[in-house]
């Protein structure tokens, strides 16, 4: 850290400096077509947000947006609107909010959100693909699809073996550069290489400092809620990767965690558990939602959703600034990877974190809006908890639709759950070993 | 002599239990929940002191449970119905590792351990579908008293399926079945197994140990005894008293309390 640091200018300044950037962000997103820029549609996973920020192109994230109706408690009108239009209920809220959106021309409780002139996205999701044709059928405007091999197997890691990893980079990268004049004739602007390796730099500053800032939260206590405080640092990365106030923004949130860290300042005035979160928030009542643990003193210390969610900038990866184009669909193999293998190939993963993070439980939030990610969670919590002693907690809810949230039962749930911590932590405290939920089904 | 009491409000019933100093019961009761939780907490608390003649300033500590236990306005503390029903499980039937808790709106699958920690529990989602509600309902388009459910299932020679997991949607599959002329105790007998095939999911999902123990109000309807037992291939502890473990549970936690803390009934503070 750097020496003189005053520690009241910088406590809080990674939630207060990460709404001023996010809210400039949507500004200069909800002006563009007013200044005749052109705005790319994205997803998180595999954004390629740094390769569409070279040619000047704003990015839109549909997921953020749609997000962002359910944490502004507006997202049922949206619903409704796509639920009118034909879609079933059954279909992904995230999907139906933003459809939503776009039959409302864009209007949307943050702003406006211009019309596509461009979509950019991978096969990381299954839904990603479909969700873009609407936008196709709507507007005629190009969507182009990268095909992205994913992981052969569970431990094989987003490398791969290196025959097969330098083939599938190859592959990606012949998309890549069939996109290139893609988005010059989009964006009206030549593809400059030197703009690109500007941005790629800023990807790895921002990436190194993240992936300090969620090392960090290995102290006791946590400096950060990872649901909560988490979340707003997520959309950061996401709508700012590759710029300068990006980087610097997790610069800074470094300097801060590592700050909290030295000198032991937790999130909770008292922080009693340490739990994991696997899955999407429940945005619709996102601050009741953590609140529900944090009255328990529970603290969520990791979550997967800062991995899947973060566009790889969480991956053990950096561009090599001498080979752009080349490096960069290897990030994109990497991150793409990296996002799948956490929620499908995560139990290693996790039950690293369970040690290196000292958790007491593990909450598993499996979402009615997604079944792809859903679906293996039951799997999952048995594989993991007959190995290790962390408690867990499953809970199902969803990420939009406030139909199939319900808060009664999801508090009596969490209270029991951390009525089973505390029966646990009193009987270790008393000297007598407790029993895992692995042991008992012995 | 001190006791402690827990009350136990349920969706449908709300039941109280008064334990002695050594966790006996020395007091119960059982009433019908209806629309005043307030006044139903109170009643059954009241009502199961007149059972042994115990006065309120005898009891030290009062612990609420069930969906409604934050409104035991008189309780010192709350606790869930599964720690309850996990612990009041143990107090019956000592050699139990998993508990059925089936009642009005809510099943419950429960692991526990030998020393009363709740290692793993599951619950039925968002809707009534293989709860008591669901018998409710059939029971109300058959026209037949609730308590004349299980012995009527249990006359049937051949069952039919029901396959909705709807409670609403029930009806009407019940109705269908009327209409094709199928018997009534073949019609019941097929919703029992219904919720017995739900109920049995939910203890897969925990992990099935024996003993079980099958606790809640439905633990009165012979038939999904019956057919529970059939479908696990084994007996499942049962009580007479199985519709007040949840209370039991939260009365011998209240029991705690007052080992740790006594406190007479003049310094108790409302719950929440």
């Amino acid at each position: 850290m750097a020496a003189g640091v005053n520690g009241a200018e910088i406590l809080g300044r990674g939630a207060k400096d990460g709404g001023i950037l996010f809210r400039r962000w949507f500004d200069a997103l909800s002006a563009a077509p007013e200044r005749g820029e052109k705005t790319a549609y994205v997803f998180v996973m595999g954004s390629l947000a740094e390769f569409l920020r070279s040619f000047g192109l704003h990015v839109s994230f549909p997921e953020i947006n749609s997000l962002q109706t359910a944490v502004r408690r507006v997202a049922q009108d949206y619903l409704a609107v796509a639920e009118d239009y034909g879609y079933s209920p059954d279909v992904c809220g995230y999907v139906k909010a933003d459809v939503g959106v776009q039959l409302r021309h864009g209007e949307h409780p943050m702003g406006r959100i211009p019309k596509p002139d461009l979509a950019v996205l991978t096969n990381a999701c299954n839904t990603y693909v479909k969700w873009a044709e609407i936008w196709e059928r709507l507007y005629g405007m190009p969507v182009f699809t990268l095909d992205v091999p994913g992981s052969r197997s569970a431990g094989e890691g987003p490398l791969g073996s290196s025959d097969g990893f330098e083939r599938d980079r190859r592959y990606v990268e012949c998309q890549l550069r069939e996109l290139i004049p893609v988005c010059e004739r989009v964006s009206g602007m030549k593809f400059d290489i030197g703009r690109l390796r500007e941005t790629l730099h800023h990807a790895n500053t921002m990436s190194a400092a993240y992936q300090r800032v969620l090392a960090l939260n290995r102290s006791r206590p946590a400096p950060f809620n990872a649901l909560s405080d988490g979340t707003i640092y997520l959309g950061v990365a996401n709508a700012l990767r590759g710029t300068p106030e990006g980087s610097r923004y997790f610069e800074d949130l470094a300097e801060e965690m590592a700050y909290r860290a030295e000198n032991r300042i937790g999130t909770l005035a008292e922080e009693k558990y340490r739990l994991i979160f696997i899955g999407v928030p429940c945005y619709p009542i996102f601050r009741r939602f953590f609140e529900l643990f944090a009255n328990w003193g529970g603290v969520f210390v990791a979550s997967t959703y800062l991995q899947f969610a973060a566009g790889g900038i969480d991956a053990p990866f950096r561009y090599d600034l001498a080979r752009p184009i080349e490096s960069l669909a290897e990030g994109l193999l990497v991150s793409v990877r990296h996002s799948m293998d956490s929620m499908f190939f995560g139990e290693r993963e996790l039950l690293e974190a369970v040690g290196a993070f000292a958790a007491d439980g593990i909450v598993y939030h499996p979402i009615k809006s997604c079944r792809t990610v859903s679906t293996g969670l039951a799997d999952k919590r048995r594989a993991i908890s007959a190995r290790c002693d962390a408690m867990s907690l499953f809970i199902e809810s969803d990420l939009v639709d406030k139909r199939v949230v319900s808060e009664a039962q999801m508090k009596n749930r969490i209270d029991a759950f951390f009525e089973g911590l505390a029966s646990k932590k009193m009987r270790v405290q008393a000297g007598a070993p407790a029993q895992s939920a692995a042991l008992a089904r012995r | 002599m001190a006791y402690a009491a827990g009350v136990d409000v349920g969706s449908t019933q709300t039941k109280a239990v008064i334990v002695d100093e050594k966790g006996a019961i020395a007091g119960r009761a059982l009433i019908d929940t209806g629309a005043n939780v307030v006044a139903a907490a109170e009643k059954a608390f009241l009502l199961a002191l007149e059972t042994n003649a115990i006065t309120d300033e005898q009891v030290g500590y009062v612990v609420g449970t069930g969906y409604g236990r934050f409104r035991v306005t008189f309780g010192n503390s709350q606790v869930t119905e599964i720690s309850c029903h996990a612990r009041g499980a143990l107090k019956m039937f000592p050699a139990t590792q998993t508990v059925l808790d089936m009642g009005g709106q809510d099943t419950k699958a429960i692991r526990v351990t030998p020393s009363g920690e709740v290692v793993d529990f599951c619950m039925n989602d968002k809707c009534a579908a293989g709860t008591g509600r669901f018998l409710e309902a059939a029971a109300y388009v058959l026209g037949i008293p609730l308590e004349e459910l299980g012995p009527t299932a249990l006359r049937a020679e051949k069952p039919v399926p029901i396959t909705t997991t709807c409670t609403v949607f029930a009806e009407s599959e019940v109705l269908s079945w009327l209409g094709r002329g199928k018997k009534i105790e073949d019609i019941l007998m097929g919703v029992h197994r219904s919720i017995a095939q739900r109920s049995i999911a939910l203890l897969r999902r925990v992990g099935i140990v024996e003993q079980i123990t099958f606790t809640g109000g439905v633990t009165r309807n012979a038939g999904i005894v019956r057919v529970l037992g059939e479908m696990l291939g084994t007996e499942l502890n049962v009580s007479e008293d199985s519709h007040y473990t949840g209370a039991l549970g939260a009365a011998l936690f209240a029991l705690d309390q007052i080992a740790a803390s006594w406190r007479p009934a003049a310094q108790r503070e409302p719950g929440p």
